[in-house]
């Protein structure tokens, strides 16, 4: 509930922050001062906390047995996929994303082993902010939530009916339980972001832009399932694929 | 529990071993065209991860002999001026030929860097080799490769191709739907508006100096 609450207080403050805007700004990001200091904050507390104990983790616990937990917590979340997959009109993929859960549950040993996708049903990507998408909801401005980092007015509303519905809390009634469960849910999705984080640093020259950019178009193409509709964007021109003529790759075969 | 947990260990394995032979059948491959860019994407890549798996200096860590790789085995498939080109968007044209050479050389050590982080992250994950949906006629084509995780949705990797009068040219990389070249059309386009485009050069070239390996001098190896 208190993720809920502090998604609430940024989206309010997004909207009030919203109305100094200037030319120079990306429009898809109208918020940026607000969301580059977030961003600052999310870097800090990363790297102080978030990093090191995923590193930890990585280090210290062999890989079958992170592959166990990753398997254990993804199996949990097909169900909600698959609801998601009901809500956008894809059924085979949302009965695909429930046979998965039943499949894994009882022949991957409460779901640790993924041995669906072994059998070919494919594991799939899916959320709310996804199905709000396909609904047509466009993005909304950019945000970067305190915490979860980078999402939009659509996504932001999406994960907090995520959050709400995550069925990890009905499943565990213990609460210091179900804090450890999400806890080392949290860990174990850092650490399978580490190799991800060293990336960025080392190919963006704006780590907060290249970051913004990579979700944008991260989500479109997942709300499309991989195969979006061609964009005519305007500042991409007449692709100049073969325009560069100071190097000896040239296409002379342009009819 | 020793037990327990053996099985669970051979679990995997098992099931694995019981799916195998269907997924042989499907994969069973016929010789094919060598000069189809889906072919040329496929052994290319298997060459890598082969010479990568049998290399001991690599795998301990050299990035030198990474990069080198790299820009024998892979660099003479990408068209390195198209694809600054396209990273550059409007701001191309307001270039220098000189400027043009020395962005592209930049971008293109930039480019090879992260590949090489990228590749030192690669552990054995199954690559699965989409077969190729264009025309024999087509000059412009997708090669889709999908890198498969454990317990997660495969990544897509996509490779946007043209046919040259030097072979297939890769001009755009996309990982999970991100395209490589449109991510930094921004930073570049920003830039050039904060500093112009000596500006950009200036910025990629402080970014590439700390890594750059002394054996990869900037724009050779064809």
């Amino acid at each position: 509930m208190k993720g809920l609450k502090t998604i609430a207080v940024v989206l309010a403050l997004a909207a009030v922050a919203g109305c100094a805007g200037t030319a120079e700004r990306d429009p898809r990001d109208p918020l940026e001062p607000l969301n580059r200091a977030v961003y600052r904050f999310n870097e800090g507390l990363d790297e102080a906390v978030a990093r090191p104990v995923a590193t930890a983790y990585r280090d210290a616990v062999p890989e079958p047995l992170r592959t166990y937990a990753r398997n254990f917590f993804g199996n949990i979340a097909d169900v909600f996929i698959g609801v998601n997959n009901m809500l956008q009109g894809k059924p085979v993929d949302g009965l695909q994303d429930w046979a998965r859960f039943v499949f894994n549950s009882f022949f991957g040993v409460f779901g640790i082993n993924d041995v669906a996708s072994d059998m070919g049903f494919e594991k799939h990507n899916e959320d709310f902010g996804q199905t709000l998408g396909r609904w047509g909801v466009g993005d909304g401005a950019y945000l970067v939530l305190p915490l979860l980092g980078p999402s939009t007015l659509r996504d932001g509303a999406g994960t907090a009916v995520d959050i709400y519905v995550d069925p990890l809390s009905d499943i565990i009634s213990s609460v210091p339980l179900r804090n450890s469960a999400i806890a080392l849910r949290m860990v174990g999705t850092r650490a399978d972001l580490l190799d991800a984080g060293r990336l960025l640093e080392e190919a963006a020259l704006d780590r907060y832009v290249f970051l913004r950019d990579a979700y944008l178009q991260r989500r479109r193409n997942l709300i499309y399932d991989g195969s979006p509709p061609r964009e005519k964007r305007e500042d991409e021109g007449e692709a100049p694929v073969n325009a560069p003529a100071d190097q000896d790759v040239k296409g002379t075969d342009r009819k | 529990m020793r037990k327990i947990a053996q099985a669970l260990l051979l679990y995997p394995a098992f099931v694995a071993g019981v799916f195998a032979f269907v997924l042989d059948a499907a994969n069973a491959q016929t010789a094919q065209d060598t000069s189809a860019p889906d072919v040329l994407v496929k052994t290319v890549t298997l060459e890598v991860v082969d010479l990568i798996a049998k290399d001991k200096e690599i795998q301990s860590g050299n990035r030198a002999k990474l990069i080198e790789l790299i820009q024998a085995k892979v660099l003479p498939h990408f068209n390195f001026p198209a694809m600054t080109a396209l990273a550059m968007g409007q701001s191309w044209n307001k270039a220098t030929p000189d400027q043009k050479k020395r962005l592209t050389e930049e971008f293109r050590t930039l480019l090879v860097r992260t590949y090489a982080s990228a590749l030192a992250a690669y552990s054995d994950q199954k690559l699965d080799f989409r077969p190729l949906r264009a025309k024999p006629t087509d000059t412009d084509v997708t090669v889709n490769v999908r890198v498969m995780q454990a317990g997660a949705q495969p990544v897509p990797i996509d490779y946007n191709m043209e046919k040259t009068s030097s072979g297939w040219k890769v001009y755009d990389v996309m990982v999970g739907g991100v395209s490589l070249v449109a991510n930094y059309r921004t930073e570049f386009n920003n830039a050039v508006r904060d500093a112009g485009i000596e500006g950009l050069i200036k910025n990629l070239q402080t970014k590439n100096r700390p890594a750059v390996a002394p054996a990869a001098p900037a724009g050779e190896k064809k």
